[in-house]
């Protein structure tokens, strides 16, 4: 076991209004989560905005102090000997300003030095990471002056160097492109490989979850509201299946069978009056047969631009287990 | 729009208006799901996803026992200390230098017009040696509150926080990074201010311990006030009240003060420098008196810098 978690609880003290400032109430951003993380796999953490999962990466390498539980990583208390975390796992934060004047060499370089690897050492790493992460083309330039998704990379960069049993990454790969986020996937991916590092991540990216995780918590306002192989998650809803249909201006509610269906609509999106023009369906796979055959014929087909059947994915797990409607679009923010 | 793996029918060429819409069936490698489309297989439904080697704790019987892993080497105080020097030498190459400018005209106009202010004489030495000192107070306290201040608000201290390095490297390095990188600011103040009060220039080389001495005892305070300022902007206020105590303090004549202002004087970490540098103007300077002062300078340098280290551990670990 290389990370435990148990009953762990952390909440933000309301703060008085200032001037100006209205006063914000307390927030409970970890409601009592468990989680185990088993060595060499790839766990990640999925959630709306604001559910809490920056809060618990934070306790997981000692940089807030939870207010009860315990977190164990790697058979070391972190709750008592949080300076401990800086020897056992290389993280990478949200959002990290620290770096940012440097050149992206000279930050890997470095962040190398200060894991407390030797000068020629430090400069080996930081050429191999460089290269590893196609960051060649940069590595002479402040982080400052870079794009979003480079300097993201750079951080990444940095996080990576100098072994550690285990990474702690709070969405690496937000703002990338998909060359830049493959080669984050396979970076990680070659130190799981070669080394057997642990990797614990925090992403938005549900197809990146579905390809690159072993297992998933989704993360629901403190909590962890399931937690199981990605596979295992699309099993609790895979007796479903789910059915877009996007009308062309107003559904043709007149129609008995869309009347029938506009019922069972889960959301309804992007205009044409009160149902929406866009609609999402779950559906047994008959029933979505059935629908299909009654939009796609009869007077309804004409009212009818396009429509998508599909498995079950990530995202569908999320919003059947009672994630917030509107969190479900932050779900999703690539 | 959704990020579904499934890829839609006939999105965009709308196939409604054609035929049959919603033929598909490619799904894109990255997704695990996959798509059905048309009316047929519907029932097919496949979660063939990345799983792999997450099988429960069973054989993970090794570590139940939770034997602690070993701990990765700490990085030593040394070269940690010089890695941050290095790194921020570097970024203060690119982000200070118009700031540095800045710090040596502010000191030589204070000069200019003070030189009709003040005969010659002791004045004259208190002037130009308040006005080198005044450079490394605006770099060395006034812009690391500043630094600090910024790294605390911005979340930039957890970056260090996770990282082996003691408390003392990163704030010493810092702190050494701004004192050096005021030395060409302090020399060229100091020559100009001599030139323009017709000083002696034989006793300057006393700039090789002023500099460092009083940057590391300014630098040392700087950090400690952006470190412990509750929030950004009065780390930055903090810093410039410094920087404005070092300039009045230090630059108008100690004689013409009232009391309780000299009280303030005696407080300052830059008086003693001013007073060494101020000294060492004499045509036979009192050598002993000179390095008590330093060394005093030297005292207050120790106990600013532990208060950054203690400073910044506080604002670490929260
Ligand atoms: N420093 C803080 N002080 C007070 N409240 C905070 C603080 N940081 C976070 N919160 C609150 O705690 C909750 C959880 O925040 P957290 O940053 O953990 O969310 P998250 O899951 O990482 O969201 P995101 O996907 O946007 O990164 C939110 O409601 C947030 O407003
Ligand atoms: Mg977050």
């Amino acid at each position: 076991m290389v990370c435990t978690v148990r009953g762990l609880v952390k909440t933000y003290p309301a703060a008085r209004g200032r001037r100006g400032a209205p006063a914000t109430p307390a927030v409970r951003a970890s409601d009592g989560i468990d989680l185990d993380v088993v060595r060499g796999e790839v766990f990640g953490l999925l959630g709306p905005n604001g559910a809490g999962k920056s809060t618990l990466v934070r306790q997981l390498t000692g940089l807030l102090r939870p207010d009860e539980g315990h977190v164990r990583v790697l058979g070391h208390d972190l709750v008592r000997h949080p300076e401990r975390a800086a020897r056992l796992l290389g993280y990478l934060g949200q959002d990290s300003t620290a770096l940012d004047e440097l050149t992206v060499a000279l930050a890997a370089e470095t962040t190398a030095r200060l894991r407390g690897l030797e000068t020629r050492a430090a400069r080996a790493e930081r050429d191999a990471v460089i290269e590893e992460l196609g960051l060649g083309e940069v590595a002479g330039r402040p982080l400052k002056k870079l794009s979003g998704g480079q300097r993201r990379l750079a951080c990444v960069a940095a996080a990576l160097v100098g072994e550690r049993p285990l990474l702690v990454l709070d969405e690496p790969t937000s703002g990338m492109d998909p060359v830049a986020r493959r080669a984050v996937w396979a970076a990680v991916d070659r130190r799981r490989a070669e080394r057997g590092v642990t990797v614990v991540l925090v992403t938005h990216n549900v197809i990146e979850a579905e390809t690159v995780l072993d297992r998933v918590a989704v993360l629901d306002r403190g909590r962890v509201i399931a937690c199981d192989t990605p596979a295992g998650l699309k099993a609790l809803v895979a007796d479903e299946v789910r059915l877009e249909l996007v009308w062309r201006t107003e559904p043709p509610l007149d129609v008995p069978e869309v009347a029938a269906l506009w019922k069972t609509v889960e959301t309804a999106r992007a205009g044409g009056g009160a149902a929406g023009r866009r609609w999402t369906l779950r559906l047994p796979p008959d029933d979505a047969r059935a629908a299909i055959a009654t939009v796609t014929g009869g007077p309804a087909f004409a009212a009818l631009d396009d429509f998508t059947l599909a498995t079950p994915s990530l995202e569908d797990v999320y919003i059947a287990l009672g994630g917030r409607a509107e969190g479900a679009e932050g779900l999703v923010k690539a | 729009m959704s990020v579904m793996p499934a890829v839609s029918g006939v999105s965009g060429v709308s196939g409604a208006r054609g035929g049959v819409p919603g033929v598909s069936g490619a799904s894109p490698g990255l997704s695990g799901a996959s798509t059905v489309s048309g009316v047929s297989g519907v029932s097919g439904v496949s979660g063939v996803s990345g799983v792999s080697g997450a099988s429960e704790a069973s054989d993970e019987v090794g570590e139940v026992g939770d034997m602690p892993a070993p701990l990765a080497a700490r990085a030593r105080l040394f070269p940690a200390l010089v890695a941050v020097y290095r790194a921020q030498l570097s970024r203060a190459r690119v982000a200070r230098i118009p700031l540095l400018f800045v710090a040596t005209f502010q000191s030589i106009g204070i000069m200019i017009l003070m030189r009709g202010v003040v005969d010659g004489g002791s004045e004259a030495r208190a002037v130009v040696a308040g006005s080198s000192v005044l450079v490394v107070a605006f770099v060395a306290l006034n812009l690391l509150a500043q630094y600090f201040g910024q790294l605390r608000a911005s979340g930039g201290l957890d970056h260090y926080a996770t990282l082996p390095v003691p408390p003392s490297a990163v704030v010493l390095g810092a702190a050494a990074a701004y004192a050096s990188f005021t030395v060409p600011g302090t020399a060229v103040t100091a020559v100009m201010g001599s030139a323009l009060f017709q000083l002696p220039m034989t006793n300057l080389w006393i700039l090789i311990a002023v500099i460092p001495l009083s940057g590391a005892a300014l630098a040392g305070l700087g950090a400690a006030l952006g470190l412990l300022a509750p929030r950004q902007e009065l780390a930055t206020l903090c810093g410039q009240l410094g920087m404005s105590a070092a300039l009045l303090l230090g630059v108008l004549p100690a004689a013409r003060m009232p009391q309780v202002v000299s009280y303030a004087r005696d407080l300052l970490p830059s008086t003693y420098g001013v007073e060494a540098l101020a000294r060492s103007f004499d045509g036979q300077p009192d050598w002993w008196v000179v390095c008590a002062d330093l060394g005093v300078c030297a005292g207050v340098a120790v106990v600013s810098l532990a208060a950054a280290t203690w400073a910044y551990r506080r604002a670490a670990v929260r």
